[in-house]
């Protein structure tokens, strides 16, 4: 009844090709942004730095695990890798250039992730699949192994954890849990936007073929290397700018030992639970992953309190969280964007079944 | 269709759920009546280092418990907790911090993760959140300045010296530091930053002495650990101190040096790799292993006694640990003593600031945790821990305490104390001045002042 089409022309080629054609749609987004801008003034603290932005920064790390595995079809194990790629970089970009704005170092810290990327990606020229899993695994360790020995990464500290450096864009000291917030909402809109973009454009078109049918692909004259190890750059692109984010706006401590390949297999299930080949599904399954076990956490802890064992209640946790990662997957293959998907659709129709 | 009828039983379910967390949740906050004081638990109940975490948190739970049984809480002030579970990662324990930072109108007075990158995780935002991070024998070494560190302590001792102890303890069994030249000592660690974190100092008293260091690492979780003990043997190492955790990373180490042939009795495990746990997984070529104690073990110390007694025996069942025979362990005992730490300095607190019988805020409790003092013997007489820990106290600018351990050697089925007395470094002001040294420049690079401290 209210998300019908009716009524709505368009009538030039930039509203036909917008991507969100349909005003509910738009409503629902301005909506849903407005939302996103205004929650630091309701939110406690707990809410905006435990929740919220690590929320964000998987999502944008899922998003360019979603561009490789999702579009490209590259299997790829390495994400964790190109973070800490991209946070040790903009560790170093700060510490070593005096007066270069954040944004900037971002920037340069995901550029430095995309070379890694494009380094790392050179052998899915030649393997595909489960092999490419694991030459890109190799990629999660020696990035990690590399870091940890190479003391200059980390300018020679004894500890080898170092504390993150102050966000400050504009002379402005980003501190506090709200303005982090802010500047995490702001970079990875603007990336999901280019992000959703070039999925919906000859970029994406190409990534697709090159997933679907690469020997089609190359026979209508896109050039492989040239597809997937763009898939790769700009995919460890968005890995790296939000490792440099993790890293400085979420843990404020810089340590390979924070980008191990559990995070890798972490990100590789945000991807698969969201939905392969979604924009929405990388935001959805970093929720699902991120934030379900502590869900389950806070819930035990409410409701059942002192009366349950905590190691018991603690191992229950994990169990839950796997049998609910086997039924959903049983349910539906296709991920949670598929159910999105699915939702809007019997929207369409609804009050009517069909 | 069979879903249906699952979902339909499954909303009545939900719905009784909810109404009994409804009613829980009511009834908690009608009961409000004595002053109450909020300690928070973030303890790892899952994970490779679940041994350590239930034994640990159970202790702390139970002397918190016991507190409150025995004394009515510390002058009135009844002792509450909340857990959290970390599993031993960084992001889980930040996500822990800030959810059990505030509980109603308290917050959390100290932090005590128990994980030297958990800490690590925490420790730049201490001070503004003016919460005490008690780093119960391990963390950042360099908080032992208090100068730079004040809301950071590390009672009882840190990781320095606790390298240095073990080296102190080598010479002593080679027949002096002179005899220490040309020796080769291996450094077989987790590659973490608990695993690296004794390496500063061991490499300056390597230079000091002339003994050949080689550092190994092992990736964790440190399960297979063939090939670092083939180098051991091929370099012909004199004895090796092991940095890991986890009860399968110790009986790796173990098997594994059995199978190569090198002495048991040549390893020195680290406070928080070596208990009855790592010791029992290696089974009986664990036999002879060197381990360094903070607290020592055993049910024969008055406190340990009487809380087995108040909270386990006769079926009491307000103990906090599954497995009752682990009262007494070395991991029970140490959060035991933990506690006692929050429990002195609750009361330091309430003393110094004149609020006694009332809850008391983060600085407060600062001052408190930094009165801490265990020098008067009938006072650890009084408490029932004399002898369970080095008699020590923490000043303004000395935030470690004691620096002493004992050595414990296995002897297949439990523990036996092997020094006469608590040993420390072979020169504590060398260990001390590189730890000022390293705050100092941490200070710098941070433009931190240094606090104005007389002692």
């Amino acid at each position: 009844m209210f998300y019908r089409e009716a009524g709505q022309f368009r009538t030039s080629y930039a509203q036909d090709s917008q991507i969100l054609p349909l005003r509910q749609d738009r409503v629902g987004m301005a909506v849903l942004l407005m939302a996103a801008a205004l929650v630091p003034f309701v939110a406690n603290a707990y809410w905006l730095s435990a929740i919220l932005i690590p929320w964000l920064i998987l999502s944008l790390v899922a998003l360019g695990q979603n561009i490789l595995m999702g579009y490209a079809g590259q299997l790829s194990l390495g994400s964790a890798g190109f973070m800490a790629v991209g946070a040790f970089a903009c560790y170093n970009f700060i510490l070593r250039v005096p007066g270069i704005p954040f944004i900037v170092a971002v920037i340069l810290s995901g550029i430095c992730a995309a070379l890694v990327g494009i380094a790392f990606g050179l052998p899915s020229l030649r393997i595909r699949g489960l092999y490419l899993a694991v030459a890109t695994l190799a990629s999660q360790f020696f990035i990690v192994w590399s870091l940890d020995k190479f003391a200059w990464f980390k300018n020679y500290d004894p500890a080898g954890v170092i504390t993150a450096q102050k966000i400050m864009i504009l002379g402005h000291d980003f501190a506090s849990p709200r303005e982090k917030y802010w500047v995490v909402l702001v970079i990875v809109l603007v990336l999901t936007l280019l992000a959703k973009n070039m999925a919906r454009g000859s970029v994406g078109r190409g990534w697709m073929a090159v997933r679907d049918m690469d020997v089609a692909a190359e026979v209508t004259g896109l050039s492989l290397l040239r597809t997937k190890l763009q898939a790769f750059a700009i995919s460890s692109f968005y890995c790296g700018v939000g490792g440099a984010l993790f890293a400085f706006a979420y843990l404020q401590t810089v340590e390979p030992s924070a980008f191990t390949i559990e995070l890798s297999f972490r990100i590789l299930f945000m991807v698969i639970i969201g939905g392969l080949g979604t924009i929405m599904g990388s935001f959805l399954g970093a929720g699902f992953i991120l934030l379900m076990p502590i869900f389950l956490n806070v819930f035990f802890h409410t409701v059942f309190g002192k009366s349950v064992d905590a190691s018991i209640a603690s191992a229950l946790e994990q169990i839950i969280f796997g049998v609910m990662i086997i039924t959903f997957l049983i349910y539906e293959p296709l991920g949670l964007a598929r159910l999105w998907q699915l939702t809007k659709e019997r929207l369409r129709l609804w009050p009517f079944r069909h | 269709m069979l879903s249906n009828k699952i979902l339909r039983r499954g909303w009545s379910g939900v719905a009784a759920a909810v109404a009994m967390w409804a009613t829980a949740a009511m009834s908690t906050s009608a009961m409000v009546q004595q002053p109450e004081q909020y300690f928070p638990v973030a303890s790892m109940r899952v994970g490779p280092y679940n041994a350590m975490g239930t034994g640990i948190f159970g202790g702390v739970i139970d002397y918190l418990n016991y507190v409150n049984i025995k004394h009515g809480g510390v002058n009135g002030v009844k002792l509450v907790y909340e857990e959290c579970e970390t599993e031993y990662n960084a992001a889980r324990s930040v996500e822990c911090y800030q959810r059990l930072l505030n509980r109603g109108d308290q917050k959390m007075l100290l932090w005590d993760p128990y994980g030297t990158p958990l800490a690590y995780a925490v420790i730049g935002r201490v001070a503004s959140d003016n919460v005490v991070l008690a780093q119960a024998g391990y963390g950042r070494t360099d908080a032992a300045d208090g100068r730079v560190w004040p809301w950071v302590f590390g009672a009882t001792a840190n990781y320095w010296s606790q390298i240095a102890m073990k080296l102190n303890y080598i010479q002593q069994k080679e027949g002096g530091i002179d005899k220490m030249k040309g020796k080769t000592i291996v450094h077989l660690h987790i590659d973490t930053a608990y695993g690296r974190e004794p390496l500063p100092a061991m490499r300056q008293i390597a230079k000091d002495w002339g003994f050949n260091l080689i550092e190994i690492p092992i990736a964790p979780p440190g399960l297979e650990q063939q090939s670092q003990w083939l180098q051991i043997r091929q370099a012909k190492a004199d004895w090796v101190t092991f940095w890991g955790a986890g009860a399968g990373m110790s009986g790796t180490a173990i098997t594994t040096a059995a199978r190569i042939g090198f002495p048991r009795n040549k390893i020195i495990f680290v406070t928080f790799g070596g208990a009855e746990e790592d010791m029992i997984a290696g089974g009986a070529q664990a036999t002879d292993t060197n381990v360094v104690a903070m607290v020592l073990p055993g049910k024969q110390w008055p406190l340990i006694a009487d809380i087995e007694k108040v909270l386990y025996s006769d079926g009491a069942g307000k103990g906090n640990m599954q497995n009752p025979t682990r009262v007494g362990t070395i991991y029970y005992n140490r959060g035991v003593i933990a506690a006692v730490n929050y429990v002195e300095a609750l009361r330091n607190a309430q003393k110094i600031h004149n609020k006694v019988g009332k809850p008391v805020n983060g600085a407060e409790f600062r001052d408190g945790y930094e009165a801490l003092d265990y020098t008067i013997e009938a006072r650890r007489k009084e408490l029932g821990i004399d002898g369970m820990l080095p008699p020590y106290k923490l000043t303004c600018r000395n935030h470690e305490g004691a620096g002493t351990f004992h050595m414990m050697r296995w002897d297949g089925a439990k523990f036996e104390i092997v020094t006469k007395d608590w040993m420390g470094a072979n020169d504590p002001k060398m260990i001390r001045q590189l730890i000022e040294d390293s705050a100092e420049k941490y200070a710098k690079e941070n433009n931190i002042t240094l606090r104005d401290c007389p002692n």
